[in-house]
């Protein structure tokens, strides 16, 4: 029987911070990229982010994070994702990030980042390399 | 959104420019086109400072007054805020744009589980009035007015700022602040609301009304079109989205029994200056003149002080880019200079290292610095409205005008702004711009310096990207220790008879039509925290749901 | 794979992956689904179905809050259209369903529709199967646009129910699409608008309209505004009480059947398909018929007819 796989993907605004340009335009790209993508709206708890991705049995989570809490809110949102047994999905990360701190995410266990001004088609690639 | 489109043929020669707006220019303009356009000197410019303003809204502009810069401003503790804005004050800004951090701009206050982590980072925590009175110690608040960069949340601060007034010994009357308290542009960008939209609407009616009965010198709504502006909308949709919320707020005051001759002279606004100078030029001569002609038409609004439109016009932060950081010091200083062409009374700039941090104290002084420079020596402050009776200015703000007109007309085949925003028209109308955008841009459709398009990436010119050097603001864990210590204290020591009582006259008032602000002077006084004011307010209202985007 | 006992225990974890292995049509859910088969059919299935912009999602949420009063677990299933450019869609129903995603007695799945025919009330009977042997009480499947999607879903669900706004014509639009017949709750929501009285009205007499049958559901319709809840006791009560008269008389079991029956027909028709055109695209016909086309101009036609020609029907006896 053939399948019919898609890249499922949740993207979540976690925190209160409201600018959401950036996590809507992305979608908008990742939909034209033929992806699924499950839009959480503003102003997440990392509880409910997990709920989503739970639920929604997504493949990534991306989190769009402008306030510059990404480290302890990837940190935190990682050690949930372990716990609640989604050893399989990915958490990726786009938005305000300095340089300096992507070896910090990747330790941490985010498989991919995504600073501001990163181009569509490098995250599309970035999010399907997570699959090959 | 940003830049224009320039349609070139092989040799680089420019064959078409569209502007975003969706205007089109000519290689060059003269006396025919203003003929086409039907323009005439005294129906279209007038002198500065008559009607309908386009030129000015003073008679002599900067040769009168300088315009007062605003950096956004505030961090960490009320403390550290409070150094900043002397700072700031001593090297000459004379008023301050106050930052909150999410936790206060959300209604909550530190200790609330969604605080975590954000305590005091993008802005000031304030709990109490204990925290305002930490913030504002010895700034003369006779002298300094404050805008507060609050929406939400905005009549709390407004109650808080009247009470730390009180409370320094300054009356009700003496004092001036606008805080930004427009809700409905939250709803279409930035996301710091928190009611449902009728809610929303309701308080900021409330804060109006309040301010005309008892506040004489506070501004208490300004209007922002930049942050609509920043989330996608051309700048025809800046000014039209504007207005038609202005509409709504207008609309919400006169059921109270106030004439808008009573309150409109109170807005002020708050407007994006980026992309292309010309276009922005002539949307605000345009802006100008149609705010007047409306609210003189459709509101019979008589006095001229009534009709002029205020504003900040801040250099737009979705001009900037974050490859070569530096390049943003020169962008903020073009955008000063088309906000000083435009006739701005207030201005601020983004810090250039904007899109990685929260400005530094060196690249805040930066963007003062160029302010003053074009103030000081460039000579902006010569004459009024220096480009009037250019050709292509003059011809430009006739067509702007015309594009504001018609997506103004859009909004009111919706419905007005309140349904536009329920509905998600606007949103969706708005991320779906942002995307075409943003896709052009990487396609090189578009074109902004070190971006480099996804065609060029790797060639000979693409400069490659080096890590840009700027000094990062550190987030101080401290921060929220200390927030959080002050509250615990102040839960213990404050009268929690006296806070309980206040809160139940607030919800009274809530669940009634009766203005809530006195409650929240009250309150504060009292020193209730944010989160129990907000609280009352979740509580009877509940909390809004975005309608889709896409 | 998803272990079965977790699944019946209600893990969600485990009852979201098999949802994604049967959304994926990964034949890999087939065994699980099979044994989970007799443990479901304890769930009351609803379908909520209405054009963009009246409110379901909304209404849902609403409906949410009062079933869990009621003490009921709900799972609901929202479908949205896939783009039919890119194949991708953005979900978005589950933002209005927010506030009672942390509830663990609340599971709610958005779905794509992935563009096949039919495809969709697979997907989304077969979750429904796998939320029901969770244990969840009361099923709702949203489904957005007024064609053959509805349809499709009245096949699925125990009752329909269509949410209309006033002054849309939506009444007008049901009857074009056929959906007015399936209907058995009609939700006339954002009823605080001027002219819901009248759109109240022409519902009313729309189901008056349909021919009488003895012994079967008067279609009710229900007025309700779900940004503040006004009506959705009332509604909740009335899902409820056609779930009570469904289970008189032996009504539910007589549907269900007939439910089965029909999804038993698209199945075989699904996976003979499936297995006949794995068959086929790897055939020397298939190609040849293919190059015909192409080289000698050969008519689509003539060319599918020569291949499905070659087809034998071997051993099913009558």
């Amino acid at each position: 029987m053939a399948t019919n796989k898609k890249i499922r993907i949740l993207i979540a605004k976690p925190g209160l911070d409201g600018h959401d340009k950036g996590a809507k335009v992305v979608s908008l790209a990742l939909r034209d990229a033929g992806m699924e993508v499950i839009y959480s709206g503003l102003h997440q708890t990392l509880d409910q982010i997990i709920q989503s991705a739970t639920q929604e049995a997504v493949d990534v989570i991306g989190l769009s994070i402008m306030s510059g809490a990404h480290l302890p809110i990837c940190q935190k949102l990682k050690a949930m994702m372990q716990e609640k047994g989604l050893v399989h999905t990915k958490l990726t990360v786009g938005g305000v990030i300095p340089h300096q701190d992507i070896p910090k995410l990747q330790e941490i266990g985010v498989a991919a980042v995504f600073p501001g001004g990163t181009s569509f088609e490098d995250i599309i690639k970035g999010i399907n390399s997570l699959f090959d | 959104m940003g830049v224009a489109k320039y349609i070139k043929n092989e040799k680089d020669a420019i064959k078409e420019v569209i502007y975003q707006s969706g205007i089109k220019v000519k290689p060059s303009y003269g006396p025919e086109d203003l003929e086409k356009a039907g323009f005439k000197y005294e129906k279209d410019l007038g002198a500065p400072g008559e009607y309908p303003f386009t030129r000015s809204i003073h008679p002599q502009s900067y040769r009168s007054r300088a315009w007062t810069t605003r950096q956004y401003t505030g961090f960490g503790t009320p403390e550290e805020t409070n150094e900043r804005f002397k700072l700031m004050i001593a090297n000459g800004q004379n008023g301050l744009n106050v930052a909150f951090d999410l936790p206060t701009q959300m209604g909550y206050d530190s200790d609330h589980p969604l605080a975590e982590g954000e305590v005091g980072r993008v802005g000031m925590a304030i709990d109490s009035l204990r925290d305002f009175e930490a913030a504002f110690k010895g700034i003369p608040l006779d002298r300094i007015g404050s805008g507060l960069t609050i929406n939400a949340v905005a009549t709390i601060m407004m109650a808080m700022y009247q009470a730390v007034a009180e409370k320094f010994g300054y009356s009700k009357n003496q004092i001036s602040t606008t805080p930004q308290n427009d809700i409905l542009k939250e709803m279409i960008g930035r996301g710091a609301w928190i009611f449902p939209v009728d809610h929303g609407v309701r308080l900021v009616g409330d804060s109006i009304e309040y301010a005309v009965k008892e506040l004489p010198k506070s501004n208490p709504v300004s209007i922002c079109g930049y942050h609509i502006r920043e989330s996608g909308a051309t700048p025809a949709q800046e000014i039209a989205y504007a207005f038609e919320i202005a509409k709504a707020y207008i609309e919400n005051v006169t059921q109270r029994g106030i004439k808008p001759e009573d309150f409109v002279g109170r807005f002020s606004f708050n407007l994006n200056v980026y992309g292309n100078l010309w276009e922005q030029i002539a949307k605000f001569r345009a802006a100008r003149k149609l705010w007047a002609k409306m609210l003189k038409e459709e509101y019979g609004v008589k006095e001229n002080k009534n009709l002029f439109l205020r504003g900040l016009f801040g250099g737009g932060g979705s001009g900037l880019t974050k490859e070569q950081p530096e390049n943003n010091i020169m962008r903020g200083a073009y955008y000063a200079l088309g906000a000083a062409l435009s006739g701005a009374q207030t201005t601020a700039l983004c810090s250039f290292d904007e899109a990685y941090t929260i400005p530094t104290p060196r690249s805040a002084l930066l963007s003062l610095r160029t302010l003053e420079i074009l103030m000081d020596e460039v000579g902006l402050r010569d004459t009024v409205d220096p480009l009037a009776g250019s050709y292509f200015i003059e011809t430009l703000t006739l067509e702007m005008e015309q594009k504001i007109l018609e997506e103004m007309k859009e909004v009111e085949k919706w419905g007005g702004m309140v349904k536009s925003i329920s509905n998600g028209f606007i949103q969706r109308k708005v991320s779906r711009q942002a995307y075409e955008f943003e896709k052009g841009l990487q396609s090189g459709e578009y074109r902004k310096v070190g971006v480099v398009p996804v065609s060029e990436k790797g060639t000979d010119k693409d400069p490659g990207s080096e890590p840009a050097a700027v000094e990062l603001h550190e987030y101080n864990e401290a921060w929220a220790e200390k927030s959080i210590a002050n509250l615990k204290e102040l839960r213990r020591t404050r009268n929690g008879k006296d806070v309980a009582e206040c809160l139940k006259g607030l919800e009274k008032a809530a669940k009634t039509s009766e203005n809530v602000m006195p409650h929240l002077v009250k309150c504060c006084h009292a020193y209730a925290t944010v989160g129990e004011m907000a609280g009352v307010f979740r509580q009877v209202f509940g909390e809004w749901k975005e309608p889709d985007f896409y | 794979m998803p272990d079965i006992k977790d699944i019946l225990s209600g893990n969600q974890n485990a009852g979201a992956k098999l949802i994604r292995l049967i959304e994926d049509r990964d034949p890999s859910a087939h065994e699980v689904l099979k044994a989970l088969y007799p443990h479901s059919g304890n769930a009351f299935i609803i379908g909520i179905t209405g054009s963009p912009g009246v409110g379901k999602s909304t209404l849902i949420d609403a409906l949410i809050a009062e079933f869990l009063k009621l003490n009921k677990k709900i799972g609901v299933i929202a479908v949205d259209p896939s783009s039919p450019v890119s194949g991708g869609a953005i979900l978005g129903d589950r933002l209005r369903m927010q506030r009672h995603a942390a509830d663990p007695n609340v599971f709610i799945r958005s779905m794509a529709s992935r563009g096949q025919k039919g495809g969709l009330s697979r997907a989304a009977k077969d979750a429904a199967l796998v939320l029901d042997a969770m244990g969840y009480d009361i099923l709702i499947i949203e489904t957005a646009g007024a064609g053959q999607t509805e349809v499709d879903v009245a096949g699925i669900v125990h009752c329909v129910g269509i949410v209309t706004i006033p002054g849309t014509g939506d009444g007008i639009q049901a009857i074009k699409a056929g959906i007015l017949e399936t209907g058995d709750v009609f939700i006339l929501n954002k009823c605080d608008r001027p002219d819901s009285d009248a759109a109240e009205f022409e519902l009313n007499m729309m189901i008056s309209m349909r021919p009488p049958s003895p012994g079967s559901w008067k279609a009710v319709v229900v007025k309700t505004r779900a940004l503040d809840g006004t009506g959705v006791k009332e509604l909740a009560e009335v899902f409820l009480s056609h779930y009570a008269f469904l289970n008189q008389e032996g009504r539910l079991e007589q549907k269900r059947k007939n439910q089965e029956g029909k999804y038993f027909q698209s199945l075989v028709a699904d996976l003979a398909l499936e297995k006949i055109m794995s068959a086929l695209e790897t055939s020397k016909a298939y190609q040849e018929a293919l190059q015909k086309m192409e080289l000698n101009g050969t008519d689509p036609l003539s060319a599918a007819e020569s291949v499905v020609g070659g087809i034998t029907i071997g051993n099913f006896k009558k």
